[in-house]
């Protein structure tokens, strides 16, 4: 008798979220089984890797992230043009990181500015996220709502302190919007329903549970998000079903594996390899774990990590 | 059931203004109510009470039964003040309750004051690591200290074991893993062990409204698993009781007429069994 391979079958599915105009659209999610097991249903999108660029120079960055950008990242719109042109960049996840306080605390009109330069120059999906002061970036994001609007853009990131004015200049300009909690997946479950209890429709929602780089509560991240895939298929929870979102880039290339020179640690071999292996396995892991929507900084990082998408046929 | 009346905390802040300044009024109103209210046991909950753990207790002890008459459940981790309060006890209204000990060694003392005053004894199923993982680590618990008690002279039936209740809105796994180790305690002797839950924590955590719903469910729950006796607040428990059938029919498949209750309690099940994500606003989902 021929080997039959045992089948799951999932009550719940994954919305598909889509992102972008024209031509250039792009849809994620979409997906009734775990990650790339296809062979158990349909899988009718592969995860998007977006490649994260900045309002400003990227100066806190690692040379060695910085390095591939150097000709380019002093302005944000040649560096998006360049990860769409050069990079061949799907997605591209602008960080307005210059308006925070304690950073350049650059204006929401500011904010705006950089916003509807840099969706001229492009035509591929736009993600904006503020810059994590949850005061903050409620002005901000408002204001790049605006300035973007009815572009289907990807804006975030709300949070329990300031979803509601987040959440409501998404639903009026047309966006989809990342909804982030910290690491606790029933505060994350929570968030989702308050967001859609405004109104709010689920399926332009996006889930994040918060990223964690590898060695630095990885495992966390994982687990999380494995049991909201869990809770979406196995028990058709609507309110756990949005994609979710894995902000590698910025959690991977804070940490010292991904900064220390193979001159103070010669154990640990070549930085630049290192990082980009840094980054390539921790977003791989979250693959696994469920997530459909990757931000990321290194090309070569982004690339090895398409490839494994590739391979396990999306 | 046996309703240990729990509102003597010095979590309550009431409560523990009335012990700093040793104000009798409060306490005894409060002891009194939860007696009417179907208590037979009332916790006296002094916190740690490095200093001057032992008065305290003393205090708590003949304050209470001064207008109550029903034994005490003795709960702080002083030992010291354990053994005071047992001193005082007024035993003509029944054998005292300690709580508790557990598979922590700092804890076997209590079992000789168990021995020694003839009271009965809460034996926390934890260790001296970390919580336990499901019901059979709990069980795998509680016979040890069954085996601990027989030897400091501890008879099993004056074991009450506690599986240890934790809060649903983090902790959600472990409220179906208490419900089956209230189970399983009761199949390791003959006769079945006598159990125990500080019922409350299960909602603490969560929103106000919320905390009567989870608290009354889980109590039937755990009733129909062979709860011998939980720390509540009677009041609570004396409603859930009228509730009882409800749920009992609900969780038997029933379809009860007042479909509002009936999606309320379909969903707290839920929740509480592991069926649906716990999210502070599951009964609006």
């Amino acid at each position: 008798m021929a080997f039959v391979a045992p089948k799951e079958t999932y009550s719940g599915k994954v919305y598909q979220v889509n992102a972008g105009t024209g031509a250039n659209a792009l849809s994620f999610g979409g997906e009734n089984v775990l990650p790339f097991n296809s062979f158990e249903g349909t899988v009718p999108n592969k995860p998007l890797i977006a490649y994260e660029i900045q309002d400003i120079p990227p100066a806190d960055w690692p040379e060695n992230v910085q390095k591939p950008y150097s000709s380019v990242s002093g302005d944000p719109v040649t560096w998006a043009k360049f990860c769409q042109d050069t990079l061949k960049a799907k997605a591209i996840a602008l960080r307005l990181i210059g308006t925070h306080p304690d950073r350049e605390n650059r204006s929401p009109e500011d904010a705006a500015k950089t916003v509807k330069d840099v969706l001229s120059a492009i035509n591929v999906p736009l993600i904006i996220l503020g810059s994590n002061n949850a005061e903050k970036d409620a002005p901000v994001l408002i204001a790049a709502a605006e300035a973007s609007k009815d572009k289907n853009c990807i804006i975030g990131k709300a949070q329990e302190a300031n979803y509601k004015t987040i959440a409501a200049a998404a639903m009026a300009n047309n966006h989809k919007l990342i909804a982030m909690s910290e690491l606790d997946i029933n505060l994350s479950k929570q968030l989702n329903i308050l967001i859609t209890q405004m109104g709010f429709d689920k399926e332009r929602l996006i889930t994040d549970p918060m990223c964690s780089a590898l060695g630095y509560g990885l495992e966390y991240t994982y687990s999380v998000m494995e049991r909201i895939r869990l809770a979406a298929l196995t028990q058709n929870d609507l309110t756990m079903q949005p994609p979710m979102l894995a902000d590698v880039g910025m959690y991977v290339w804070k940490i010292k594996e991904t900064q220390a020179p193979e001159s103070e640690v010669p154990l640990w071999g070549n930085a630049e390899e290192r990082g980009i292996a840094w980054e390539a396995t921790t977003a791989t892991a979250l693959l696994m774990s469920g997530a459909e929507l990757l931000i990321m900084r290194h090309p070569k990082a982004v690339e090895a990590v398409e490839k494994v998408i590739e391979e396990l046929g999306g | 059931m046996l309703i240990i009346g729990e509102k003597l905390s010095i979590i309550a802040k009431r409560v523990r203004e009335a012990m700093m300044k040793k104000d009798k009024g409060p306490i005894q109103e409060i002891a009194t109510r939860q007696w009417k209210e179907g208590s037979g046991i009332i916790d006296a909950n002094i916190g740690p009470a490095e200093d001057g753990g032992e008065d305290l207790m003393q205090w708590m002890v003949t304050t209470i039964q001064e207008v109550v008459p029903l034994p005490i459940c003795l709960d702080t981790t002083n030992a010291n003040a354990i053994e005071a309060g047992l001193k005082v006890h007024n035993n003509q209204w029944g054998r005292a309750l300690i709580n508790s000990t557990s598979n922590d060694p700092e804890r076997f003392p209590i079992l000789e004051l168990g021995a020694k005053y003839n009271a009965q004894v809460i034996g926390l199923t934890v260790g001296k690591g970390g919580l336990p993982a499901d019901a059979e680590e709990r069980a795998g618990i509680a016979a040890e200290i069954m085996a601990r008690a027989m030897e400091y002279g501890v008879p099993l039936e004056d074991i009450y074991l506690d599986p240890l209740v934790l809060q649903i809105a983090t902790s959600q796994d472990h409220a179906r893993h208490v419900i089956k180790a209230i189970k399983m305690f009761q199949e390791i002797n003959d006769p079945p062990m006598k159990t125990v839950v500080g019922l409350s924590n299960i909602s603490n955590g969560c929103p106000k409204t919320l905390r009567p719903i989870l608290n009354k469910h889980y109590f039937v729950m755990l009733m129909d698993a062979g709860l011998t006796a939980a720390i509540a607040d009677a009041h609570e428990m004396a409603e859930a009781v009228q509730e009882k059938k409800m749920i009992e029919d609900v969780l038997a498949g029933k379809k009860i007429d007042d479909a509002k209750k009936m999606a309320e309690i379909t969903k707290t099940i839920d929740v509480i069994m592991g069926r649906t994500l716990y999210a502070h606003s599951y009964l609006e989902m």
